[in-house]
This record gives structure tokens, C-alpha cells and sequence, in this order.
């Protein structure tokens, strides 16, 4: 059954007919689901969220055409392995930004500049996306990031220097933090 | 719509077993994936999904009788015992494998009688004719498995 199950996946590849791959994938923090679609990670969903609401959510907002197909996410999975021991600094993995639009897509892809080990305020992402007085807007959108870690909105801090929020839980965010050698 | 997956996970093993039982083993993998492909390819555009098990062994029996048109006259393999059927099927030596030798219609609705426990309408779906030829060739199909277990 399983080799059956692997060509089916294979073929559906190969006839266009594999419109969401995913795979879970475990991490120091739990288990994380991984989704990519033929033009890149598309989500990424922290320990702590359903992982069958977030494929349902997939299959309502891309395609119903929802497979389990590590394979598809080997790349990925390799690259999160290194930066969870430190030996990552940059991601170097296509992207799919169509579950965010408009300000919060500018948002995120401000956010996916930011370097290594450092951080930014919600004021500098809000100017960055083009309206510095939408400070809260910045908030929500590294709140509904699609894929966080990879697009790292844990370095996204309050001007104070307090942590602000996080989808994973603060303790996540202060771990990643700490990983690279902020805190 | 839930994610195709799901439809993977609940109901692969039965479409195999269904298919094993329609073709023989030999030639199920390739039914199954002609069965699931055209879900997959069906799937954005599908209107109801509340018999997405009835909808998946529609196809797959329409894939098994397709390829027994294709093989036309070519000696039919003998059928597996189905591994995973919905209601136990009946105990007894080799009963599924003289279904397999039955004619591809009556095969076809004996399996997916008592192999898939499908009601009539449902058999007669999958069979693309009226529920009275489903029922008639269900009908001969058991008639003939009497007569040859007698």
C-alpha cells in the first residue's frame, strides 16, 4: 500500500495534479506542519495550532488538493534541521506569499529582511510596508504570518524592547530570540 | 471540500481491496491509480461531498470495468480475497475467487454488494445502468455462485 500510495503521489506530481504538499516535521519546540505549493512554502504552523485546521484552511484558500508528500518538503526540513542548531542564518527556500495580501504581504516581506540576530520594532516594519502610523497593522500581520520562523517575525519586538506577541507562545519567541544570540 | 488527503487516509485500503477483488492483484495498482488520479483531477469541481466514499468506489469500479473492456477477451485474473470490505463477507473457501470468475458485471455487483455493502442505487451508479439491471445482474451473479457451490 505504501509504495502504491508513494507512485500515486508521483504521478499526481508529474500530471500538475499536486496542488499542496505537506509534511510535518519535529522540531525542539514540537511537532510543525510544513505545506508548499509547486511555487514554494506556503505554511508553516507553530506547535500549539491544529494541524487539521490548518489543511483545512489550505484546502479552502489554495486547492482542495491536499497531499502528504515529504518528499515534496525534503529542502525545507533539511534547513530547519540547521537553523534549530545554530548552523542556519539564512533560509534559502522558494516562497509563496499568496496567502498574505496587500499591506500585510509588504509587511512580511519586510520582516523576511531582516538579518540574523537582529531585530526590528512594529513602527520600522509599519514604514518599511509604506505607512509608518499603521503600527498595529504591522502587529496583526506578523500575528497571521503564514510562515513564521522562515519569514521571522519573532524579530519583530515593541519599541520598548518588550517581546510583544507570539503565534508559538512568548517562550518560543525568547527561545528563537536567544538562539541567535540576541537575548 | 476537506483536504484529499483525508479521503486518502479513510478509504485507500478499501478501494484496493475492492479492486483487488474487481481485477485480481496483479492489475489493482493500476486500477487504483487511474481511480485516484481522476478523483484527484474531479475533486475542485465537485459539487457534494457527502458520499465521498460512494463517489470513490463509483470510479474505481468504473476504472475496473474499463479495464476489463480493454483486456477484452483476455483470460481474467482470479480475483483476491477482498481485505477490507464494510460488512464481513460471507466465510467459505475461495468464494471470492469464483466471484472473480463471474462474468465482469455480475462481478462487479456482487463485489460491490457484499464486498463494499453499496445499496442497489449506488451499484447501478457504478455500474453505469438502471438500478433493475444492477439488481438483475446481482441476481444472476449470486444465482450462478449457488449453482457452482451446490
Amino acid at each position: 500500500m505504501k509504495a502504491s500510495l508513494e507512485r500515486l503521489v508521483d504521478r499526481a506530481s508529474d500530471e500538475g495534479l499536486l496542488d499542496v504538499a505537506y509534511a510535518t516535521f519535529d522540531s525542539p519546540f514540537g511537532p510543525l506542519l510544513l505545506a508548499a505549493t509547486p511555487r514554494g512554502l506556503v505554511k508553516l504552523s507553530l506547535p500549539g495550532h491544529d494541524p487539521e485546521e490548518a489543511l483545512d484552511d489550505l484546502a479552502t484558500r489554495i486547492s482542495p488538493r491536499v497531499l502528504e508528500a515529504p518528499a515534496r518538503l525534503d529542502e525545507a526540513r533539511r534547513e530547519l534541521d540547521l537553523y534549530f542548531e545554530g548552523k542556519l542564518t539564512e533560509f534559502d527556500l522558494p516562497l509563496d506569499w499568496q496567502l498574505s495580501r496587500d499591506f500585510r504581504r509588504r509587511a512580511l516581506r519586510a520582516i523576511d529582511r531582516i538579518p540574523y540576530g537582529k531585530t526590528r520594532n512594529y513602527t520600522e516594519i509599519a514604514r518599511s510596508a509604506g505607512n509608518e502610523r499603521a503600527v498595529r497593522a504591522a502587529g496583526t500581520a506578523c500575528g497571521a504570518n503564514p510562515i513564521p520562523i522562515v519569514v521571522p517575525c519573532h524579530r519583530v519586538l515593541r519599541s520598548s524592547g518588550a517581546l510583544g506577541g507570539y503565534g508559538g507562545g512568548l517562550p518560543m519567541k525568547e527561545a528563537l530570540l536567544e538562539l541567535e544570540g540576541i537575548r | 471540500m476537506p483536504p484529499f488527503q483525508t479521503l486518502i487516509d479513510e478509504h485507500a485500503a478499501e478501494v484496493m481491496g475492492v479492486l483487488r477483488g474487481a481485477v485480481g492483484r496483479t492489475d489493482a495498482d493500476d486500477c487504483f491509480q487511474e481511480t485516484f488520479l481522476a478523483a484527484l483531477r474531479a475533486y475542485p469541481k465537485l459539487k457534494d461531498g457527502s458520499n465521498l466514499r460512494g463517489w470513490l468506489l463509483t470510479i474505481a469500479h468504473r476504472k475496473a470495468i474499463d479495464h476489463h473492456r480493454a483486456n477484452g477477451r483476455r483470460a481474467v485474473p482470479v480475483a483476491e480475497v477482498i481485505e477490507v470490505a464494510v460488512s464481513d463477507p460471507e466465510p467459505g473457501d475461495g468464494i471470492w475467487e469464483k466471484v472473480g470468475a463471474l462474468p465482469p458485471k455480475q462481478r462487479a455487483a456482487v463485489a460491490l454488494r457484499y464486498g463494499s455493502d453499496l445499496p442497489h442505487a449506488e451499484i447501478a451508479a457504478a455500474l453505469g445502468c438502471s438500478p433493475e439491471a444492477a439488481r438483475r445482474s446481482l441476481h444472476e451473479g449470486i444465482k450462478r455462485l449457488r449453482k457452482e457451490l451446490a
